[in-house]
């Protein structure tokens, strides 16, 4: 079962009694969440993407727009008769009821032919808390749990009705660094199982990209790249996506393109075949340095932070954006004791040139795709 | 004792001071005269000591009269304005446009006073030689005929008082339980629609369940109020409540003391205890009851 978003928009009206006019939440976005896969809608906070789930669950009514559940349109239909899932970002357990009853709630609200027995509700609670392996917690009450076993219980809650989309708010967020991680494969490996729909929201790029099939990225409720995760990060559409993806993030630098040669502060620095003349930014990637005694771009050494796999050199340079830039290089790249200055060499496909106006990609030849 | 221990006992020292003085010796004193017989208030003379006083408060016609009136007060008021409370709370909640009119609305009688608003209620009901009364005039739409509210049947007489102090009880509870309805996160009330609960089901599963400890706590100070009551009495039917046979408990001990027939403070102190016993016994069955139900 696909989601297919179409020219959804989403419009609030201002906050206060002096404001006027209104609030764009969600600009005319359209995406499809393909068939089975689990995909990520990333984006920094504000930017919509809750709106945009709350949307497509029902809670909310779209200003314009449509959205279609594998071709069926739903845009007018109330949440329960979607079939989606819901995992809430504080997970919204009945605090009075048990593990079990918490499961077993939304099956108690089917009314008529589609109500099934309490046998078969129990078989089909029992079921759900199998497949998130919550079985020996079903008496306790969601206080007694933690963080992540709560995760897992509402997922089961969402899963008992047998879906046909899953949705997930900020699934990690409330969750510490280690359970995180664990708690992404989990949810990661329960979508594989069940092969459901699922469309996850969250503001961390590496949660989305180390679990998504797909990635959409938005800001201030405009998409701004689709694709799988890899792809959006060796291509960036624009600045945004470029440093919003990444850890560490992208070296952004004040450039000018001067016939095919992109100049930092005055010097040359890599050879930009088919780029127009003019001002831009230019984006590298800490792995886009490659140390070389007779390398273009001379930075200023700060430190070097040895991390084992790889080294981290921090160092300034006069057209850096950011205080200090950083370089991710392999140990063996370098060579004997440094001086006061590192000078590197620059891998074109890692460099992206953006407009200095509109931040838009600037392609070049070496990287066109 | 240690240094510390003595800086808080320091500290402490000006409540319990006050405390001791004015309500925990008033306490050991009222025990105390309640088994003094034929104290003498004038000479502070008494004659034995024994349970003469409970026995002559138990067998008074009028302290049964007041025991009877204020259990009817509480059983009837108690439940009625606490489900009241609940309805208009919710109502209020649900609703967005003119919700803080209402609110102030529906708190004005909270801040009114007793006896003004008293007045006003003994206006709306007494029938005197020149007037039926408001609320007779309404039920002569209806084909009721006049019933003398204030001077009336004992009956006509308690539904005034009832529903007198619910009105006055019921702003409090309004204001206490929308609080406690608006505190409820958000986020149950969307994940209840997801799964397509129905607003039934979502108010008696997941809303009436969080705002337990806020109904509880409503009811165990409820019954104690209407335990007390009195000056609601008062402002509706005067101060010789014996004569009206719409006593209270707090208005025996009141007139045992201070009324026409009163002077008998041991009589009074009696029937102090006796309130205070009934009061005890039902908060702890309150709170068994409740603890029982609210699940560990």
């Amino acid at each position: 079962m696909n989601i297919e978003l179409q020219g959804l928009t989403k419009r609030f009206p201002a906050r206060g009694r002096k404001a006027k006019g209104e609030t764009t939440a969600v600009q005319d976005l359209t995406f499809t969440v393909p068939d089975g896969k689990l995909v990520g809608l990333l984006g920094p906070s504000g930017c919509g993407k809750s709106t945009t789930l709350n949307m497509i669950c029902g809670l909310e009514t779209p200003t314009a727009g449509k959205i279609f559940f594998g071709g069926e349109e739903v845009t007018a239909l109330p949440p329960e008769l979607r079939g989606v899932g819901m995992v809430f970002q504080n997970y919204a357990l009945y605090p009075h009821l048990t593990v079990l009853q918490n499961i077993l709630f939304p099956l108690e609200n089917l009314k008529g032919a589609a109500r099934p027995t309490r046998q078969q509700m129990r078989d089909r609670a029992l079921e759900a808390a199998k497949l998130v392996q919550i079985e020996e917690l079903l008496d306790r009450r969601p206080k007694e749990l933690s963080g992540g076993q709560q995760q897992r219980v509402a997922i089961a809650r969402a899963l008992v009705k047998e879906p046909r989309v899953l949705l997930l708010d900020e699934p990690l967020s409330n969750l510490d660094a280690r359970l995180r991680l664990q708690t992404r494969e989990e949810i990661c490996k329960i979508q594989k199982k069940t092969g459901i729909t699922t469309l996850f929201v969250t503001h961390d790029q590496e949660e989305a990209m180390s679990i998504s099939d797909f990635i959409v990225v938005m800001k201030d409720g405009v998409l701004m790249q689709q694709g799988a995760p890899q792809q959006v990060y060796d291509d960036p559409a624009n600045l945004f996506v470029a440093k919003f993806l990444g850890t560490p993030p992208i070296n952004v630098f004040a450039g000018e393109v001067k016939s095919g040669t992109l100049l930092l502060a005055g010097q040359k620095a890599l050879a930009v075949p088919g780029a127009p003349d003019g001002e831009v930014w230019a984006g590298v990637r800490p792995e886009g340095f490659v140390p070389a005694a007779d390398g273009p771009v001379e930075c200023g050494l700060n430190r070097v932070e040895v991390l084992g796999r790889d080294t981290s050199i921090v160092c300034t340079h006069p057209a850096c954006q950011a205080d200090t830039l950083r370089a991710v290089v392999r140990p063996e790249q370098l060579s004997g004791p440094m001086g006061s200055a590192v000078r590197f060499a620059l891998k074109p496909e890692k460099v992206f040139l953006f407009d200095r106006a509109a931040g838009q990609r600037i392609r070049f030849g070496g990287t066109t795709a | 004792m240690d240094r510390n221990s003595k800086k808080a006992w320091l500290y402490l020292l000006p409540s319990i001071v006050l405390l001791g003085l004015f309500l925990v010796y008033p306490l050991i004193d009222v025990a105390v005269y309640s088994v003094e017989e034929c104290y003498n208030f004038a000479s502070q003379s008494y004659q034995g000591i024994g349970l003469y006083n409970f026995s002559y408060v138990l067998h008074d016609p009028y302290f049964l009269q007041a025991v009877e009136n204020t259990f009817v007060l509480v059983i009837i008021t108690v439940p009625v304005s606490t489900i009241l409370a609940l309805v208009i709370s919710t109502a209020l909640s649900s609703i967005k446009p003119l919700r803080q009119l209402y609110q102030t609305v529906y708190f004005l009688p909270y801040v009114t006073n007793t006896l003004a608003v008293g007045l006003v209620f003994m206006v709306l009901f007494q029938r005197t030689e020149y007037t039926d009364g408001l609320v007779n005039l309404m039920l002569e739409w209806f084909g009721a005929g006049p019933v003398d509210f204030i001077n009336g049947p004992h009956w006509a007489k308690m539904f005034v008082l009832c529903f007198y102090t619910i009105w006055v009880v019921l702003p409090f509870k309004i204001l206490v339980l929308t609080s406690a309805l608006a505190s409820v996160n958000d986020e149950y009330y969307k994940a209840a629609r997801v799964d397509g609960t129905s607003r039934t089901r979502i108010f008696f599963r997941i809303t009436l369940p969080m705002i337990s400890p806020m109904i509880v706590y409503l009811v165990i100070t409820g019954f104690i109020g209407a335990f007390k009551a009195y000056s609601d009495a008062v402002a509706l039917f005067g101060t010789d409540l014996n004569a009206a046979g719409m006593n209270t408990i707090v208005g025996y001990v009141y007139d045992m003391l201070y009324g026409d027939s009163g002077g008998y403070p041991s009589y009074a102190s009696a029937a102090a205890i006796i309130l205070f016993v009934i009061v005890l016994t039902i908060t702890c069955i309150n709170l068994l009851v409740t603890r029982k139900r609210t699940p560990a």
